[in-house]
């Protein structure tokens, strides 16, 4: 029933080979690939004094430590190795881009497609609600309820934990003492994802006041369908490519305000390290005399480069699916 | 015209409302509250200081409170600068966030929109795809990394522009540059892009038909209906500038309101972080607001409601 408005026949050939044959995109999109599987695969083949603070401090790359190991991309004020340290980053800087971009996926196609849907008078309101939404300064609401809300979710966890204890439910109470330590990650990329939405709200609302409009549509209503089925039914799949394109942009977005918070010292607290906690503890230490170039100079190369790749994807897939804005 | 004005207000006022009391219940639910040092108060001391800044009682009588004192536009005492109010620091400090963002707002705007719209005239050229890959590696660069590299090129290396700090004028550039970059990239972009639309359409093919050059075509007619996209952006424009002065700030060593604002989270500061956000949120409401007037004036096709 559900008919998918196949570009590849229409004004747009094949969204997909357009992607493939840009050649930008496609390079961008495997170095993207590696890095993530950089960041999974290499650390644990490393030498495992090097997950460990050590005495070597602020080495130069390629120096050897105290313990006779190589390190390839020298040490911090810690001792610890910064390879290592980049690259379990790398996992937790695209971590958060990822499942912060999922959520504001989520909040921001739904409320796109209701407004779109529905029309009139509420959607009217809600992009009234958008545009004032953005007039408000988010990063710091970002910051605020990171320090409000951290630590009430912290001994919500806990609770839960003990109650689990309590009941015998041996899988939940794991799960909690789980996440007890990432609670204020847990809280960041759901304060992140909280405030992104709306850009995604804004461009699916526009796709679903053409989609609306069209035959399938009209003819799924008169067959009595209800409106949830046909928003998940036959609007989802259509506007499957533009949610992807703008998730793709919305990452390097969420990954920027992750690392401004830890830049800041308001995120990723040690022992775990992101790009923007290395960056700020690179920074810490920077002076004309001495200056550790390494230790900003890898995570920021590393940052970059993955950024400007997503970017670039985001770009590629854009330009091979959104109708619209083909050339955005 | 006169009625889009008032309802515009009375929905910033609205808006300032919502945002201050958000703010105040935020802050007063952090762990930890202002008085609370490594070493316990004890509890007379703390309940005394707590009255003092009339912090006392629940919290629904705290708002209520905070809410009066609001209403008269009384800001209050920071709790952790003893002896001063909201009003006073944020009225010493906010002025030079303001100064760095207004610079960085005009390279932004101008800077964009000339590299635009020269990407554009080039539209396909090794030049413009330059200036495009350059615009997109802007806004991939962090603020952080960019400053850093700024410092290191432009102080230590060429020894051109002091390192940090504030007051003299040569010490605005860097931070001014650093924190406009990506926002010039992201208006160039836009300037692209919708004068690339509006060089292809009817109306200019009729003003090169009538013997116009090139450039007296663009300056005339394209650019009055190209950079409207560009206008829409000035509002979040102003709002990240505003906002993203905070990792610059805390970079070049500037005493601005970004260092009191993430000073007051983290010293449980509540008056100052609220009348700080209350503070940032009014230059915002307003910025949009002035955006909004201008667009409809530059653009007829635009009607407004709200």
């Amino acid at each position: 029933m559900a008919e998918t408005i196949d570009r590849s026949k229409s004004e747009n050939p094949g969204g997909w080979r357009v992607l493939s044959t840009n050649r930008r995109a496609m390079t961008a999109l495997w170095f993207i690939a590696a890095i993530a599987l950089a960041s999974l695969l290499i650390p644990p083949l490393l030498d495992d004094q090097l997950s460990q603070p050590s005495d070597s401090i602020f080495l130069p790359p390629l120096a050897k430590g105290v313990s006779g190991v190589t390190h390839w991309c020298g040490t911090d004020q810690n001792g610890q190795d910064l390879l290592y340290r980049t690259l379990t980053g790398a996992r937790v800087s695209l971590g958060i881009g990822l499942v912060g971009a999922l959520v504001s996926l989520v909040i921001g196609a739904l409320y796109g497609m209701v407004a779109g849907y529905v029309g009139g008078k509420v959607d009217e309101a809600m992009m009234r609600g958008i545009d004032i939404l953005y007039s408000v300064p988010r990063i710091l609401f970002i910051m605020i309820v990171i320090a409000a809300l951290d630590a009430q979710l912290k001994a919500g966890l806990d609770a839960l934990r003990l109650w689990a204890q309590s009941s015998d439910l041996l899988l939940i109470e794991s799960w909690a003492q789980g996440l007890l330590p990432y609670s204020r990650i847990l809280m960041m990329i759901v304060a992140i994802g909280l405030v992104e939405w709306m850009t995604m709200a804004r461009i699916v609302r526009g796709q679903v006041l053409v989609l609306r409009e069209m035959t399938f549509v009209t003819a799924a209503r008169a067959m009595g369908q209800g409106t949830s089925k046909i928003l998940t039914k036959h609007l989802l799949p259509n506007l499957s490519t533009v949610i992807l394109t703008y998730l793709t942009l919305t990452i390097p977005a969420v990954i920027l305000t992750e690392s401004f918070l830890s830049f800041l010292g308001l995120g990723i607290e040690d022992p775990a390290a992101s790009w923007g906690s290395l960056l700020k503890d690179g920074a810490q230490v920077i002076n004309p005399i001495d200056s550790k170039w390494w230790l900003l100079l890898f995570p920021s190369v590393l940052m970059s480069s993955t950024l400007l790749a997503l970017n670039f994807l985001g770009d590629g897939l854009r330009d091979a699916f959104d109708p619209r804005d083909s050339r955005g | 015209m006169v009625w889009f004005i008032v309802r515009r207000l009375l929905s910033c006022i609205v808006v300032l409302f919502c945002v201050a009391s958000l703010t105040f219940l935020l802050a007063r639910m952090m762990k930890g509250g202002p008085f609370d040092r490594e070493r316990e108060l004890p509890e007379h001391l703390k309940g005394h200081l707590e009255e003092k800044y009339k912090l006392n009682g629940t919290l629904w009588q705290q708002y209520q409170a905070f809410i009066a004192d609001l209403v008269r536009g009384d800001l209050r005492a920071s709790t952790k600068y003893r002896d001063w109010r909201v009003d006073e620091l944020l009225l010493q400090k906010m002025p030079t966030s303001l100064a760095l963002g207004a610079c960085a707002f005009v390279i932004a705007a101008a800077g964009g929109v000339l590299a635009g719209a020269w990407a554009a005239m080039r539209k396909d050229s090794w030049e413009d795809v330059f200036a495009m890959f350059a615009a997109l590696t802007a806004i991939s660069v962090p603020t952080f990394v960019l400053g850093p590299l700024l410092i290191a090129i432009f102080s230590l290396w060429l020894g051109w522009l002091p390192v940090g700090g504030w007051g003299l004028f040569s010490q605005l550039a860097l931070p001014a540059i650093c924190l406009a970059a990506p926002y010039a990239a992201y208006v160039a972009r836009l300037m692209r892009n919708s004068l690339i639309e509006v060089l292809q359409s009817d109306f200019m093919r009729t003003a090169r038909a009538k013997g116009l050059g090139e450039w007296q075509a663009l300056a005339r007619h394209a650019m009055k209906v190209a950079i409207l996209p560009v206008i829409g952006f000035l509002g979040p424009l102003a709002a990240n500038l505003l906002t993203g002065s905070m990792v610059v700030e805390s970079i070049f060593n500037i005493p601005g309101g970004g260092v009191i604002f993430v000073n007051a989270i983290q010293n449980r500061d509540v008056m100052l972080l609220v009348g700080a956000v209350i503070i940032y949120s009014f230059l915002l409401v307003f910025f949009n607001f002035v955006v909004d007037l201008a667009y409809s004036l530059l653009d007829k096709r635009i009607r407004l409601h709200g």
